[in-house]
């Protein structure tokens, strides 16, 4: 979807400003709000497309107007709303209202530890051979889905190189809507700054992305 | 106990109502058992005592000393990182880009805040930023400006926009006058904003 998420190429936003000695969590809440949402992650609650998808379908104005981990909190509040681990009179209350339905198991420490040890690979048996080969010239296809996908705007309709075949991956559009895996093969494509950007950008610039074999057209 | 639902959302003034908010959460989800109270506790100190940007400087390190290793980093990143025992969540397809005295690359997530756990623990706010974002991809070398950083006018900006579960590691040059240092010594110099591509290594002046 073209939501707020989707930044690469906007202008605005100003100067970057690095800050010194930054901690990893500027306020206690902060860690609560990572930690809630890697832990329903842990939980298998919801996929991480879909968590990304609810993210971004945040409408604009709200979505830049939030600090990082205000987004996090705000999209998991939607998610448990939207999968039924809380109802909207339990999230203006701050707690589980009677009757309370128990979830089957609770997720422990160690099963958190787990998670950050092995994590979770994307990557998946090929259902078919890949259709493009290192050094192929593709488009990415101009396209708009209204639903989640990881083509970034600043790429769509422009000419680049597959680099490196990655793999076949998750594909997160299927995923995100809770459709399946539907893996697909990921390609590492570069484009040129001026292809992008247009010809008075410095030449020396190159963007690579990692896209999805269904976001290629063959030249 | 209700708690106000309107919107505040002027920069900064959100975080008392996502105190709440994210209290109401964590409150719901362990009063119907869906996660248990250590669980939290483990996840918010192991990302802040734990993992960060050393796990990444050993790998940088150790690429500058050993050849072997350097060669498996740039084939395999996944596994030459794996063997230092660095991996898992935000690391299971770990990429090193190799920086040369003609190609300078840059990490990004344009869509929101991709990096490599694994390696450099969780990313700096500025990272996640829409400054940071927005300009990346089209104007690396301004982004550069605003970390005081002025590269060659030929040497290639090569941008790496984190759009799948790829992770990337910067694996920046090494500083002239470290011959014979070792990768523990070595290590202090990777700064985490050299292995993100907006910084180079610290010279040995820089050091001292």
């Amino acid at each position: 979807m073209n939501g707020a998420a989707d930044m690469g190429g906007m202008h605005g936003f100003g100067p970057v400003v690095p800050e010194p000695n930054e901690p990893v969590f500027h306020a206690e809440w902060e860690g609560h709000s990572f930690a809630l949402n890697m832990v329903t992650g842990v939980a298998k609650l919801w996929n991480l497309d879909a968590f990304r998808f609810k993210r971004e379908s945040i409408p604009p104005a709200e979505y830049l107007n939030l600090s990082y981990y205000g987004l996090w909190t705000m999209t998991l509040e939607l998610m448990m709303l939207e999968y039924g681990v809380a109802t909207p009179a339990e999230i203006a209350a701050g707690h589980a209202i009677a009757p309370i339905k128990k979830a089957p198991h609770a997720v422990t420490a160690t099963q958190c530890a787990n998670m950050v040890r092995c994590g979770s690979p994307y990557n998946r048996q090929a259902p078919a051979p890949a259709l493009f080969e290192t050094g192929d010239k593709v488009r990415a296809k101009n396209m708009h889905p209204q639903t989640h996908t990881r083509l970034p705007r600043y790429a769509r309709g422009h000419v680049g190189e597959v680099m490196r075949i990655v793999g076949c991956h998750v594909f997160p559009d299927s995923n995100a809507s809770n459709l399946g895996e539907d893996p697909q093969w990921l390609y590492t494509v570069r484009f040129d700054g001026r292809e992008l950007w247009g010809a008075d950008t410095d030449p020396t610039v190159r963007v690579c992305i990692e896209a999805w074999e269904p976001y290629l057209e063959p030249l | 106990m209700t708690h106000d639902h309107e919107h505040h959302h002027e920069h900064g003034s959100d975080l008392s109502e996502m105190q709440l908010r994210t209290r109401a959460l964590e409150t719901i989800l362990l009063e119907k058992g869906y996660i248990e109270p250590a669980a939290i506790d483990v996840l918010i100190e192991t990302y802040e005592k734990k993992i960060g940007p050393r796990n990444g400087a050993q790998v940088v390190a150790k690429a500058w000393v050993d050849p072997r290793f350097r060669q498996w980093l740039f084939e395999d990143g996944t596994a030459a990182i794996g063997s230092l025992g660095f991996g898992g969540r935000s690391g299971n397809h770990l990429v090193a880009l190799e920086n040369t005295p003609s190609v300078h690359n840059m990490v990004v997530c344009t869509l929101c805040s991709c990096y490599p756990w694994a390696v450099l623990g969780l990313p700096p706010l500025w990272y996640k930023s829409a400054p940071y974002r927005s300009r990346t991809v089209a104007d690396p070398r301004g982004v550069l400006a605003d970390f005081g950083v002025t590269l060659p006018k030929d040497t290639e900006i090569r941008v790496w926009d984190s759009t799948a579960e790829l992770r990337y590691l910067v694996v920046p040059t090494r500083p002239a006058g470290t011959e014979g240092w070792s990768e523990e010594k070595l290590a202090d110099l990777v700064t985490r904003d050299s292995m993100i591509g907006t910084g180079l290594a610290k010279s040995p002046g820089d050091l001292k």
